[in-house]
């Protein structure tokens, strides 16, 4: 299938997923409590569908959109289909940014935790990108963010040992968590620049994803700027990873699964698979979410550990059919 | 001019020198094989041309300019690399891979360039197919495309023939010689000394990382180098194709 119609196709289930996470969820509304909602969002009605879900599923929308496009982004930049945000540490900064700016007291400032995640993320992408002009094996740069992962996890554990007051736990891990819950159009306003920006670094370095499909030193030799285009690249998946995790928190496996999912329709090619994964990953977060909101729990499921629980054996699977190749 | 040029080329990896002092040029419309044991410094001496191994000491040049001097751009008008690794990350098809030669074509161009690269080379068939599904020889041929597709003036290509059957180890050898024929100039790292003194103008003889002869195919390869650098006992006679090579391992005295 052509990239452009694949895109088309998935606008189109994105838009049926957003307007049945719109119309479903706790509140079960009549014809006249619909009428009501769109002639006057001031109503109860109107609070809930202009509030509550559509802020919240627009939040789910470029959350998903962001981790399906760092996925495509750092799978084509390792050549390895089990990349993803995760792997490479960004997510896990990102977090230890968030929970010190929580553990500090900086959560009643708005934005501050928001800000902290950012930068962690940036702070990770900066390590990586200063690791990666420094050693070019795509292999090591997985282990040199695997690394900074479990620091960064260890040093979240360690203010979870240490922290004084039980609130600041219990938000710390509910943000760890991950979730769209309870999310507003300024967290809309926040991460939308920074998915179109990412989106952006992306496409300008599609070009260089492409030629490393053919190894480092092939790329080196090919006549692209190719340290320019790996840094784009890098920075495209540090901004679009921290975006994602300031808003949300941590959710796991999107980045994964959703360039995994479009990538035979647009034949392997990592410069083709960019927006098709960023449609993707918006749709998996969409319905994912849905789901984990009308799943009938007394304690309403977060988002992070229903992709978790998802998208884990997603990755065994992946990683068995990886290694196979890899054989051969 | 010569097109490509090691002058002194002097390098190290990892405490180890895998070139030690090493001179030959390659001029336009030259086919010259390098050859030597495993560990000798042919594929060293490729890629530090290509400007992927620092020199510690002499010159890589590229129509008389270091290649570590040239932007990323014109060191690949200059010369395309074609590396012993073949392995592709994911799934392209034949046209998109060769296509990656001419990455600076528009994009219809690049197709353009790329499908009569695969036809050079028997592949135009695969055109369509993913690289995945095919076999290694298959993808060999892909990938040698890509290399011709970059129409650089220089062809600089490691181990082309490792693992090909006997037929597309001589299909592989002609277009290789035909690139010279019509003006690039072609270095190419060989195991099979028989294929080097047939098709090769001159043969590079390396060993522990130094030139030990560089010359016509059969005066570099003479029984002394063969039996010195190789350890065969070794002597050349003429075939039909070419020089046929009549070798065995030397007795070892003691």
């Amino acid at each position: 299938m052509r990239p452009s119609r694949l895109s088309v196709w998935l606008a189109l289930l994105i838009l049926a997923a957003v307007v049945a996470a719109v119309l479903l969820g706790e509140s079960v509304f009549d014809s006249r409590q619909w009428t009501q909602a769109f002639a006057d969002p001031a109503s109860g009605p109107g609070e809930v569908l202009w509030q509550v879900r559509a802020p919240r599923v627009f939040t789910a929308l470029m959350v998903g959109a962001a981790l399906g496009l760092a996925g495509a982004v750092m799978q084509g930049l390792l050549r390895n289909p089990l990349a993803d945000p995760g792997v490479l540490g960004v997510s896990a900064v990102a977090a230890l940014g968030a929970a010190g700016a929580i553990v500090l007291g900086a959560a009643a400032v708005p934005g501050a935790v928001e800000v902290s995640a950012l930068a962690g993320a940036g702070l990770a992408g900066g390590l990586l990108i200063l690791f990666s002009a420094r050693v070019r094996a795509p292999e090591a740069l997985i282990l040199f963010g695997v690394a900074v992962s479990s620091f960064a996890g260890a040093a979240t554990a360690l203010i979870f040992n240490l922290s004084p007051s039980p609130i600041a736990t219990a938000e710390i891990m509910s943000w760890l968590l991950g979730s769209v819950q309870n999310r507003s159009w300024i967290d809309v306003a926040w991460i939308t620049p920074a998915v179109l920006v990412s989106a952006v670094l992306a496409a300008l370095a599609a070009p260089g994803l492409r030629m490393l499909s053919l190894g480092e030193e092939t790329a080196r030799t090919s006549g692209l700027p190719m340290a320019r285009l790996r840094l784009l690249a890098l920075l495209a998946a540090a901004l679009a990873t921290g975006a994602a995790v300031a808003v949300a928190g941590v959710i796991g496996f999107v980045g994964l699964a959703a360039p995994h999912l479009v990538r035979s329709a647009v034949r392997g090619d990592p410069g083709r698979l960019l927006a098709p994964s960023a449609l993707a990953g918006a749709l998996i977060l969409i319905v994912a979410d849905l789901l984990a909101r009308v799943t009938p729990t007394d304690q309403e499921l977060k988002l992070g550990v229903f992709t978790a629980l998802v998208g884990a054996p997603l990755f065994a699977l992946i990683a068995w059919r990886a290694a196979r190749e890899w054989r051969l | 001019m010569s097109v490509l040029a090691l002058i002194g080329a002097t390098a190290s990896l990892g405490g180890r020198t895998v070139l030690d002092a090493v001179d030959f040029p390659v001029a336009a419309g030259e086919l010259v094989a390098v050859v030597g044991p495993n560990g000798a410094g042919k594929s060293s001496a490729i890629r530090a041309l290509a400007g992927l191994l620092p020199l510690s000491g002499g010159h890589a040049r590229l129509e008389g300019e270091d290649v570590a001097a040239l932007s990323p751009r014109r060191r690949a008008e200059r010369a395309a690399y074609l590396p012993q690794e073949r392995r592709i990350a994911w799934n392209l098809p034949a046209i998109e891979v060769a296509a990656l030669g001419a990455p600076l074509l528009a994009a219809a161009e690049g197709r353009t360039r790329a499908r009569s690269a695969l036809e050079e080379v028997e592949a135009g068939h695969l055109a369509d197919r993913g690289v995945a599904e095919m076999s290694g020889g298959e993808r060999a041929r892909v990938l040698l495309a890509r290399a011709l597709a970059a129409d650089a003036r220089a062809l600089l290509v490691d181990e082309p023939i490792a693992g090909l059957d006997p037929d597309a180890q001589l299909m592989v050898l002609e277009r290789l010689q035909a690139r010279a024929r019509s003006g690039q100039a072609v270095l190419v790292s060989l195991h099979d000394l028989a294929l080097a003194a047939r098709f090769a103008d001159r043969v590079v003889v390396l060993d522990r990382a130094r030139v030990v002869a560089d010359a016509a195919p059969l005066e570099a390869l003479s029984p002394d180098v063969m039996a010195g650098v190789f350890g065969l006992s070794a002597r050349w006679t003429d075939g039909p194709e070419g020089p046929l090579l009549a070798a065995g391992r030397r007795q070892l005295a003691g």
